[in-house]
């Protein structure tokens, strides 16, 4: 999975030594006359539905950050003014007020000339209904971009083509956009953004005009060649889910205000408000959560040092039948059942022997979808630990559930112990006692 | 009763214009006359020198490649009956007047009309204009131009430019505008200048627009033959205008049926040439580092735009 490669939640402000691809700050858009005593009466409070006789606010108050590197998704339904915003990125329109900076410099206010070269060298875009050129054959669409660059016949055809490969369009080098499909269209779209050249690819609902399926595809593609060429990525988009499944972070757009930003998980669990908390309803959770959003923390743990009867006890105190076995550092070893430690406490035998390896261990960004095979065949809870193997959390089959449902799983109340105990808490207890007193 | 009369002297005012135009700015008018007449020779030439069946062979030619052999054949039965009912010359004439009016026309009209696409002001202050010269009576035109040019061919051309300028200004306009905004964002997008955009992105999508708007200015063009006649321009006008004065019906209808057949060979052939969709009789060939459109059977049904071969610059 690609997951792998994307840049962990990030800090909400800007670094240093991290540089900004994209900065915005205060943006505001004002379709209609008087824009800029509209603009000055929303800084003091008016809203959208107040100045509605002057024009409309399509944008208000944006303010966000883009890493390099980073997939941003701007999400939002139809009028919610994403489109508006993203145009604004690269200049398509000029914002009424506010900064937009690339890599530091302005964008907003530059000579046309000096705005040509931004976008040249900067930022390509690609387009909801792909806007190729019908008259020119694939290999010139996708090559358009150097063209305007200047760059000579030869080496853009040879760089166009090359992206076209990429792109798995070898071979349609010749045809002409109207003999493609949609799909491949908006891939001939994708080769002329990315054989630009540019650090960012704004995508203006790139994929919403696609077929699901195909959508599904050019996702992952997407996600694909990002893990490759580290591009920053601008999208925008009306579907939730393709934002849960592309998006580093999100920003939820509504009536031309950013509600909310953040990771996918935050934006999912955390809901802001009631509007985004029913846009996040129909989410397919499982493709967008991952283990470390749902784990539970680790209740039955004891390690070897401790022996079968703090083992035993453990287990007692949380009615289970199986306790995780960590070392010092927490790294997990293994798993011990209570039917087996008891015998070992009425032995007098150590706890290593009894000590199993059969426990399931997952990664904590591993998506929820991944999990319920791994759920199926273990009886236990999952283990999910980290790269150096300390063990971070579990997931009992219920917070699969959960999660699932959109059920509070992380209230103390609902304190998921897995699986039940096998043996009477009595015996244990007697066990114990009997021990003791020897 | 006693109704106050109100007589505004608008005529006497466009008099006055009129003259001191005349006598101010004869020097320009002298060289417009100048290149027009000298633009009607040169077609002129062009089309009445060589003897008649060569032209008949190329124009058949022409209908062959253009439009298959149906149109090619009634291009020739026309043609041939053109010749034998003595209007060869009138007709030579005629296309020659109609080609040098419509030439300068098309000139003016298609930069005019991208201005217009271009610019909303020139847009609302250009359409009354035009309003005024496709509406106004074509006659009316040729009083000034009389004046202004003499009698002869010239004062002809003028007034079939003037009359026949607004349908190529207006289809230029609305073809540009009517280009698919998403795909000229893409050429700001990546940076293109908008002349860059123009060339290669408006024009060649407003292609098929920009071309029926020419064929709409060369009909025009030609419906003024026979008014350009009364002030003295040749063809076929010519004996139109003498069998109305002598009431020769046979002569009338001759020199009638004569200009139908020139306008139906005109209007086919430049519809067809303008949105490239030419009927090919023989397979073409992927030459050049041209695009092989790969035409189904019945490929003339597919929209003017997927199937407009690839013109590009860059290639």
């Amino acid at each position: 999975m690609p997951v792998d490669v994307r840049p962990a939640d990030l800090p909400p402000t800007g670094v240093d030594r991290d540089p900004i691809a994209l900065e915005v700050e205060h943006l505001y858009k004002f379709f209609g006359r008087r824009h800029k005593e509209a603009v000055r009466r929303m800084k003091d409070g008016a809203t959208r539905q107040e100045l509605q006789s002057l024009g409309t606010a399509a944008v208000i108050d944006a303010s966000f950050q883009v890493r390099p590197g980073e997939i941003f998704v701007v999400m939002g339904l139809s009028g919610s003014g994403k489109s508006t915003l993203i145009r604004m990125l690269n200049g398509l329109l000029e914002p009424t007020d506010g900064d937009i900076r690339v890599f530091g410099e302005p964008i907003s206010g530059i000579p046309a000339k000096q705005l040509r070269e931004v976008r040249q060298q900067r930022m390509s875009m690609v387009f909801q209904h792909f806007a190729l050129l019908p008259h020119r054959s694939v290999l010139d669409n996708a090559a358009y971009g150097l063209e305007v660059k200047g760059v000579g016949a030869r080496e853009r055809r040879e760089r166009a083509a090359a992206v076209l490969q990429r792109v798995g369009l070898a071979g349609w080098e010749d045809s002409l956009p109207g003999e493609l499909s949609g799909g491949m269209r908006q891939r001939v779209g994708l080769a002329r953004a990315l054989a630009a050249d540019t650090d960012i690819l704004l995508m203006d609902e790139a994929f919403s005009a696609l077929d699901p399926l195909i959508r599904r595809e050019m996702q992952e593609q997407l996600l694909e060649l990002q893990s490759e060429l580290g591009k920053t990525i601008v999208f925008i988009t009306h579907d939730l889910n393709e934002a849960m499944f592309l998006g580093d972070r999100i920003a939820v757009m509504r009536d031309g205000v950013i509600v909310q930003q953040g990771a996918p998980e935050d934006i999912l669990t955390d809901p802001a408000n009631d509007y985004v908390a029913q846009f996040v309803q129909d989410v397919d959770r499982a493709r967008v959560l991952t283990a470390s959003a749902v784990m539970e923390p680790v209740r039955a743990t004891t390690t070897l040092q401790a022996g079968p009867r703090a083992a035993l006890r453990v287990m007692r105190d949380y009615q289970t039948s199986a306790a995780f076995v960590v070392d010092a550092s927490r790294r997990l070893l293994g798993v011990v059942r209570d039917q087996d430690v008891l015998r070992q406490v009425r032995g007098g035998r150590p706890l290593e022997d009894v000590l199993s390896a059969d426990v399931a261990k997952v990664g904590p960004d591993a998506l929820i979808s991944d999990l319920f095979v791994p759920a199926v065949e273990n009886a236990l809870p999952l283990a999910v630990v980290d790269d150096a193997g300390r063990l971070l959390g579990v997931v009992p089959r219920v917070t699969l559930l959960a999660a699932l449902g959109n059920v509070p799983h992380d209230t103390a109340e609902l304190a998921i112990v897995e699986p039940p105990a096998t043996v009477p808490i009595d015996i244990v207890t007697d066990a114990l006692a009997e021990e003791a007193g020897r | 009763m006693n109704v106050p009369v109100i007589r505004i002297p608008l005529g006497q005012w466009v008099d006055a214009i009129v003259d001191w135009v005349t006598s101010a700015l004869q020097g320009l008018f002298d060289v417009l006359s100048l290149i027009f007449g000298g633009l009607f020779n040169a077609i002129d030439w062009l089309f009445a020198t060589p003897p008649f069946w060569v032209v008949v062979v190329v124009v058949v030619l022409l209908g062959l490649y253009a439009r298959g052999w149906v149109f090619g054949i009634g291009t020739a039965i026309g043609l041939l009956l053109i010749y034998g009912v003595n209007q060869w010359d009138n007709a030579m004439h005629t296309i020659a007047l109609t080609i040098a009016a419509a030439l300068v026309a098309v000139i003016i009209s298609i930069p005019v009309g991208i201005w217009m696409a271009r610019s909303p002001g020139a847009s609302t202050a250009i359409r009354p204009v035009l309003d005024f010269f496709q509406t106004m009576p074509a006659f009316v035109y040729l009083i000034p131009a009389i004046i202004l040019f003499g009698i002869g061919v010239v004062p002809g051309i003028v007034a079939t430019i003037l009359f026949a300028l607004a349908p190529g200004v207006r289809l230029t306009e609305l073809g540009i505008r009517g280009v698919d905004k998403e795909v000229v964002e893409a050429g700001h997008a990546f940076g293109a200048t908008s002349g860059r955009i123009l060339r290669q992105i408006q024009l060649p999508l407003a292609r098929p627009a920009i071309m029926a708007g020419v064929n709409q200015v060369i009909m025009l063009s030609l419906s003024m033959v026979v008014i350009a006649a009364m002030v003295g321009g040749p063809g076929l006008g010519k004996p139109i205008v003498s069998s109305l004065q002598t009431i020769n019906v046979g002569l009338g209808f001759e020199a009638g049926l004569s200009v139908v057949i020139v306008a139906i060979v005109l209007d086919r052939l430049t519809a067809t040439l303008g949105t490239g969709r030419t009927h090919r009789l023989l397979p073409r060939r992927a030459d050049g580092g041209r695009v092989a459109v790969r035409p189904a059977p019945g490929a003339t049904s597919v929209p003017a735009a997927e199937t407009s071969e690839a013109h590009s610059p860059g290639r």
